[in-house]
C-alpha cells in the first residue's frame, strides 16, 4: 500500500522566557493510503500538537524545531504559507473538536461549503448540486432547506456533520480528526464515527484520529500510536495493542477502562500525573508512575524498539506485562477479522 | 420566512420584527430619519434664507413669522437651525466614517498578525489615547486653523483609536476560534480569512460604538464652533449659533435654547439608535 504521510523524528517546542516546553519530542510514524491511524494519550501528551504541526497550525510561540513531515515525499515542515495553502484543504483537511465553534456564525452553510471547492470554477448550479451531494453523504436530512441555513440553526451533531462535509469538499486524501466527537453525546459520537469510517471506505481516504478514548480507537483504527510526554511509547496494529500491550502505560490505560467484569468495582487509575514537559525526569518519563519501574528505568531513557514484528515499544522491560491477555473486550462490531497487511 | 418552519401562517403574524419591539430604538430611528430629512431638504422646510440679515427684526422673540425668533443680525433662528442640521450631521457622520474604517483596519491587522506590528500599532494608539480628546482636537485645530476641512482632519486624527482597540480585542478572542482555523485548514489566503471570515464577526461592537461616537463628534464639532475654532461665520451650525446668541442670553433666550435643544435631541436620537443596535446585534446570529 502507498505511503501517504511520513512523520520523521518530529520535534515541536514552545519556548518561553523561563523554560522551553518540548511538546513533541521525536515522534515518527507513517500513514498509508486508506487506513485510519490513531494517536492516543492523555491530555498534554502532544497528540494534538503533532496533528497541528502537520498542517502548520501550531499556536504561538510553538514551532517545529526538528524532523520532517513528508507528504508524498515533499517536506511540509519546510514549506512556507503559500505552499501550504496548496496542500491545506485540497490534499489534507482537518475537522475539529468543537462543532459549536467550528463553523463561521455569520455565513450560511452554503457559503461555507462553496468556498471549499471554489478553485474548481464550477457554475452556481453545479456548486449547489455538489454541496447537496456532500450534505447527503454525511447524512443531513432535507439538505435542500438546510443548505441555506445558518450554523446556529443546526444542532451539535448536525454541525459536526456539516463540518465534515466542508472538510471533504475538496476531496482530500488525508483527513486529520482532532477529537471529533469529544463534545458530542455518546449516541451522536457513535454515528459520527461510523460516518467517518464509511466515508473513509467510500472515498479511499486516510484518517489520522486523535483521541483519548480507547473505545473509539478500538472501533475505528487500523494502527495506533500511544503517546506519553511528547513521545510515542508504543505503536502497533489495533488488535495487537488491545490483546498484548507491551508498555506499562498502555497496560495502565487498558486497566482503567470500565468493562462488564469490573461493573460496580472501583476503576483502577494510573497513579500520579503526567510530568512537566519542561523538566522531564532523567530516566523514562513514565517511570515515576510505573508500577513495574526498576533501577534502570529511573536512570536511562528507553529507546523505541521493535519488541515483536511490527510492534514498537519504548520500555526497558517490555515483557513484564506478559500475563495481561485479552482482558479488554472490543466494542460490538469493532473486532477486525484480518490483520492489516502492512503490519 | 424559513426561520418559522412548522409554524402556521396564523401564528406567524404575531411574530414582530425584533427591532419594532423596542420603543426607544424606534424613537432613536425616528429622530435620526428626521435629521436626515432636514439636512437633505432644508430649503423646503426653512422659511427664510439662513444667512440673509435684516436689521429691522434684530433680536425678535419667537412669533408667527419667526417661530424660533431672530438673532442680532435679524436672521431667522428656525431657518438657521434647520440648515445647521446638514453641517452638524455631516460632522457627526463624516467624523466617524474615516476613523471607523482606518481604526477598524488597524485593529484587524494588529490583532490578527500580533507580534511587532501589534506592539507598534498599539503603542501609537496608547500614546494617542493618553491625551484628553477635546484638548487634542483644540490643539490640532489651533495648529491647522479654523475651517470645516480642518475640523474633519482633527476629528479623523483623534477618533480612530477606540475602533482599533475594540476591533483588536474582538479579533484576539476570535482569531484562534476553530472556524478561523478551519478556514486556514481549507487553504484560504490571509486576506480572505481577515475580510470574509473574521471581519463580519468582529465588526458589530464597532458599529454600535460608531452610533454613539456620532454624538461625540457632533458635540465636539459644535464645541469647536462655539469656541470659534470650527466652521466660520456666517455658516449656520448649531455650535456657532449658540456662540453668537451667548452675548444676548440674558434677554434673548431663544437664540441659545433652540440650537441647544436640537443638539441635545439629536444626541439622544443617536444614543438610542446605538442602544437598540446593541440589542439587535447581540440577539441576532448568536
Amino acid at each position: 500500500m502507498e505511503k501517504l504521510l511520513e512523520v520523521k523524528d518530529l520535534h515541536v517546542a514552545f519556548p518561553s522566557k523561563r523554560e522551553t516546553v518540548r511538546a513533541v519530542d521525536g515522534v515518527s510514524f507513517e500513514v498509508y493510503q486508506g487506513e485510519t491511524f490513531g494517536l492516543v494519550g492523555e491530555s498534554g501528551c502532544g497528540k494534538s500538537q503533532t496533528l497541528r504541526s502537520i498542517l502548520g497550525l501550531l499556536k504561538q510561540p510553538g514551532r517545529i524545531t526538528g524532523g520532517q513531515i513528508l507528504y508524498r515525499g515533499a517536506d511540509i515542515a519546510q514549506m512556507n504559507d503559500r505552499a501550504l495553502q496548496k496542500i491545506r484543504g485540497k490534499e489534507i483537511s482537518m475537522i475539529f473538536q468543537e462543532p459549536m465553534t467550528s463553523l463561521n456564525p455569520v455565513l450560511r452553510i452554503s457559503t461555507q461549503m462553496y468556498e471549499a471547492f471554489e478553485d474548481e470554477k464550477l457554475s452556481k448550479e453545479a456548486k449547489r448540486q455538489r454541496a447537496l451531494e456532500l450534505l447527503r453523504l454525511v447524512g443531513i436530512p432535507s439538505p435542500e432547506t438546510r443548505l441555506d441555513e445558518y450554523p446556529h440553526q443546526f444542532s451539535g451533531g448536525m454541525r459536526q456533520r456539516a463540518m465534515i462535509a466542508i472538510a471533504l469538499g475538496a476531496r482530500p486524501k488525508l483527513l486529520l480528526a482532532d477529537e471529533p466527537t469529544t463534545a458530542l453525546d455518546v449516541t451522536i459520537q457513535d454515528q459520527i464515527m461510523n460516518l467517518l469510517d464509511q466515508l473513509k471506505r467510500e472515498l479511499g481516504m486516510s484518517i489520522i484520529l486523535v483521541t483519548h478514548d480507547l473505545g473509539v480507537i478500538a472501533q475505528m483504527c487500523d494502527r495506533v500510536a500511544v503517546m506519553y510526554a511528547g513521545q510515542v511509547v508504543e505503536m502497533t496494529d489495533t488488535v495487537t495493542l488491545f490483546s498484548r500491550p507491551r508498555h506499562p502505560y498502555t497496560y495502565g490505560l487498558m486497566g482503567s477502562l470500565p468493562s462488564e467484569d469490573s461493573a460496580g468495582a472501583t476503576l483502577e487509575a494510573i497513579q500520579g500525573s503526567p510530568p512537566n514537559l519542561a523538566h522531564l525526569p532523567e530516566g523514562c518519563p513514565f517511570a515515576p508512575r510505573c508500577r513495574f519501574a526498576c533501577e534502570v528505568c529511573h536512570k536511562e531513557r528507553p529507546n523505541l524498539l521493535e519488541v515483536a514484528p511490527g510492534h514498537l515499544a519504548r520500555c526497558h522491560r517490555p515483557d513484564v506485562t506478559e500475563d495481561f491477555q485479552g482482558l479488554i473486550q472490543f466494542p460490538d462490531g469493532a473486532v477486525r477479522e484480518e490483520d492489516p497487511s502492512h503490519a | 420566512m424559513k426561520r418559522y418552519h412548522g409554524v402556521s401562517p396564523l401564528e406567524q403574524k404575531r411574530v414582530m420584527p425584533t427591532w419594532l419591539v423596542r420603543p426607544s430604538f424606534v424613537v432613536g430611528v425616528a429622530i435620526v430619519i428626521l435629521m436626515v430629512v432636514l439636512s437633505l431638504f432644508p430649503q423646503l422646510i426653512a422659511p427664510y434664507d439662513p444667512i440673509a440679515t435684516d436689521v429691522t427684526v434684530s433680536n425678535q422673540a419667537p412669533s408667527a413669522e419667526h417661530w424660533f425668533g431672530t438673532d442680532f443680525y435679524g436672521r431667522d433662528i428656525f431657518s438657521r437651525v434647520v440648515w445647521g442640521t446638514r453641517i452638524d450631521l455631516l460632522i457627526g457622520v463624516l467624523g466617524v466614517v474615516i476613523p471607523f474604517l482606518v481604526g477598524g483596519m488597524i485593529g484587524l491587522l494588529a490583532g490578527y498578525y500580533g507580534g511587532v506590528l501589534d506592539s507598534l500599532l498599539m503603542r501609537i494608539t496608547d500614546i494617542m489615547m493618553a491625551f484628553p480628546f477635546t484638548i487634542l482636537v483644540i490643539t490640532i485645530m489651533a495648529i491647522l486653523g479654523q475651517g470645516l476641512i480642518n475640523l474633519f482632519i482633527a476629528l479623523w486624527l483623534v477618533g480612530w483609536m477606540s475602533y482599533a482597540k475594540l476591533v483588536r480585542s474582538e479579533v484576539l478572542v476570535l482569531k484562534d476560534a476553530e472556524f478561523i482555523q478551519a478556514a486556514r485548514v481549507a487553504g484560504f489566503s490571509d486576506a480572505r480569512i481577515l475580510f470574509r471570515h473574521l471581519l463580519p464577526n468582529v465588526i458589530s461592537s464597532a458599529v454600535v460604538f460608531a452610533a454613539s461616537d456620532v454624538v461625540m463628534c457632533m458635540l465636539t464639532g459644535a464645541s469647536m464652533s462655539f469656541l470659534g475654532l470650527g466652521v466660520s461665520p456666517p455658516t449656520p451650525e448649531w455650535g456657532a449659533i449658540l456662540n453668537e446668541g451667548r452675548t444676548f442670553i440674558t434677554f434673548a433666550w431663544w437664540e441659545t435654547l433652540f440650537p441647544g435643544l436640537f443638539l441635545a435631541v439629536s444626541g439622544v436620537g443617536f444614543s438610542l439608535l446605538g442602544d437598540g443596535l446593541t440589542d439587535f446585534l447581540r440577539t441576532k446570529g448568536r
